[in-house]
């Protein structure tokens, strides 16, 4: 936790981390508080007097069928986002391992989209989706399938469920690719002279040795879905058709700044803060145990 | 490799080759898109392969300004992207190296609280909180300025781990041997641990800018004023512009731009990349 060896001064410490402490308590304790607070208020819409409601926004929130579609459609969107992207990531990675000279430089060529911006990865495969001219659209009608992300919901929570985890396969496949490389090459050894076949060895073996990657991971990639896609879905879709991409971060920022519901979207931002809280705290418990077989 | 089976051999390539092509396939349609006129783009199925517009639609981009991205040129809005990227990765770098410096070589009241307060902000990003923050930069009046776009989004608690599991590992005789030769703490971290910390600083650098670099949510907000938008955020006034349909090879002109330069910086530093992005996150 800390030197055996250290350095006597009074104020310095505090001078060193003060910058850090200022930024903390102006950008994030204040409002956090504030959101706090103000979801126990009704404010009317200029901000010139507000009355104390007690649990109302909460209570209204959870009787709003709007919000509770939109906890299953973040739930749907965040659950397939991780299983897409890490499924595919591990599959690369696994084969990156397995190709010995060459994997450098497949992985020069698999992990520059983890640079491109989520918004970006949106537009693109808005572009490449798009009903009247898009090259994928045009595919699909091919075999019969008719998209139109702008009219079917269905279609454009896939839409966006295909960009986010587009873009995040690289990072998966980045840690998947550093978890393969630390398994003792003597266990997989050990079991091909068992005449264990690569499929087994997969199976038995390296599996059950990346789950604490892929646990670490998969929470990565649930909060990554449910937070960092707001851009992603703002650039895009707009939350629509009729709410159907519209994930509770998208919402949080709709009530707030569109429909100028103070107090309902502080509730919300309560909600999505003890949710990312509860996350993290899973993440530390589990992470630090070490998953293991 | 265990074992020599050819056939497993071909289907690992065959594996890999096609998620670069999943990977590369859509950057490669927007950059066709974006060598073409109009009239290519207005019929399916769209062109493969480059058109002979690239010359004229990058530089109408760049300097141009034009109506559909709200008048401001392509330029102008990187070079904003660039200033706030780099304000928000230094002043990341130089606040939690800071803290973590005092955090781990000193003992000092409230020392575990200020780790604590750190440590809350770990995964709660902006958008969570994004409407009470607006609130808080308001009152202060940084709407519409750099400091606006960078300050608020300085803290790290990221960075500030990283720094601190480092200076753990760094040797206590050099602290030993710095208070013999009657170095005071500054001294020590100037002359010593700032040298020790470059590699970390360095690929920390490259994480901070591609996040700095990918902002939206938070220019989005905090700019009115056109000559400050930055260009991730700019693209999504080009593709929702309302009444009028959205001008595909520009947008895919403006994405191209958006997205080299955190690109070119992955690929040419991704050793460095490789390892803060591994290392920061466990």
């Amino acid at each position: 936790m800390q030197k055996r060896v250290i350095f006597k001064a009074r104020g310095l410490p505090y001078l060193l981390v003060l910058p850090q402490i200022a930024i903390t308590v102006i950008f994030f304790f204040w409002p956090s508080w504030q959101a706090l607070e103000s979801s126990f208020f009704i404010e009317d819409a200029f901000g010139f007097s507000r009355e104390w409601v007690g649990w109302q926004n909460y209570r209204e929130l959870f009787n709003d069928p709007g919000y509770l579609r939109s906890f299953r459609s973040t739930l749907i969107f965040g659950l397939s986002v991780a299983a897409l992207a890490m499924s595919l990531a591990l599959g690369l990675a696994v084969a990156a391992n397995r190709v010995l000279r060459a994997t450098q430089g497949y992985r020069t060529l698999l992990i520059w989209p983890y640079a491109v911006a989520p918004a970006l990865a949106g537009v693109i495969w808005y572009f490449l989706m798009n009903p009247s001219l898009g090259i994928v659209a045009y595919w699909l009608k091919g075999i019969g399938v008719e998209w139109n992300h702008y009219v079917n919901g269905d279609q454009a929570l896939l839409l966006v469920i295909v960009a986010a985890a587009w873009k995040q396969i690289s990072y998966n496949f980045l840690f998947f690719l550093a978890g393969l490389q630390s398994i003792p090459k003597s266990l997989i050894e050990a079991a091909a002279i068992d005449r264990a076949g690569p499929v087994r060895r997969f199976w038995s073996i390296t599996f059950p040795l990346l789950s604490p990657t892929t646990f670490f991971l998969l929470v990565v990639n649930l909060v990554y879905a449910f937070f960092d896609t707001f851009s992603l879905i703002h650039a895009t879709t707009e939350g629509g058709p009729s709410d159907s991409t519209s994930i509770l971060v998208f919402r949080v920022y709709n009530t707030g700044f569109i429909g100028q519901d103070y107090g309902g979207s502080a509730a919300q931002s309560v909600i999505l803060m003890a949710l990312v809280i509860v996350m993290t705290v899973v993440q530390f418990r589990y992470v630090e145990r070490k998953v293991n077989y | 490799m265990v074992e020599n089976r050819p056939l497993l051999k071909l289907f690992t390539h065959a594996v890999l080759i096609l998620g670069v092509l999943f990977l590369c396939f859509p950057v490669w349609m927007s950059l066709v898109a974006s060598t073409h006129g109009p009239g290519a783009l207005s019929k399916s199925p769209i062109p493969l392969w480059f058109g002979d517009q690239a010359w004229e639609n990058y530089s109408q981009l760049i300097f141009g300004g034009m109506s559909e991205a709200g008048g401001v040129p392509v330029g102008m809005m990187m070079l904003n992207s660039l200033i706030m990227a780099l304000g928000i990765t230094i002043g990341k770098i130089a606040v939690s190296i800071l803290a973590a410096y005092a955090i781990v070589y000193f003992r000092f009241p409230f020392r575990m609280g200020f780790f604590w307060m750190i440590f809350v902000t770990l995964m709660l990003p902006v958008e969570v909180r994004i409407l009470p923050t607006f609130d808080v930069v308001t009152k202060l009046g940084l709407l519409n300025s750099y400091g606006g776009l960078i300050v608020p989004l300085i803290a790290s608690a990221t960075a500030t781990f990283l720094f601190r599991q480092f200076f753990l590992t760094v040797p206590d005789e050099l602290v030993e041997a710095a208070r013999i030769d009657r170095a005071g703490p500054m001294r020590f971290f100037w002359d010593i641990l700032l040298p020790l910390s470059r590699t970390n600083i360095a690929a920390l650098f490259i994480i901070l800018f591609i996040y700095g670099w990918n902002q939206y949510l938070w220019p989005l907000l905090v700019t009115t004023d056109e000559s400050l938008y930055t260009v991730v955020m700019g693209i999504q006034r080009m593709v929702n512009s309302g009444e009028q349909l959205p001008v595909w090879h520009y947008i895919m002109g403006t994405a191209m731009l958006a997205l080299i330069p955190p690109v070119i910086v992955v690929v040419a530093m991704q050793n460095l990349f490789v390892k803060g992005l591994v290392e920061s996150e466990k």
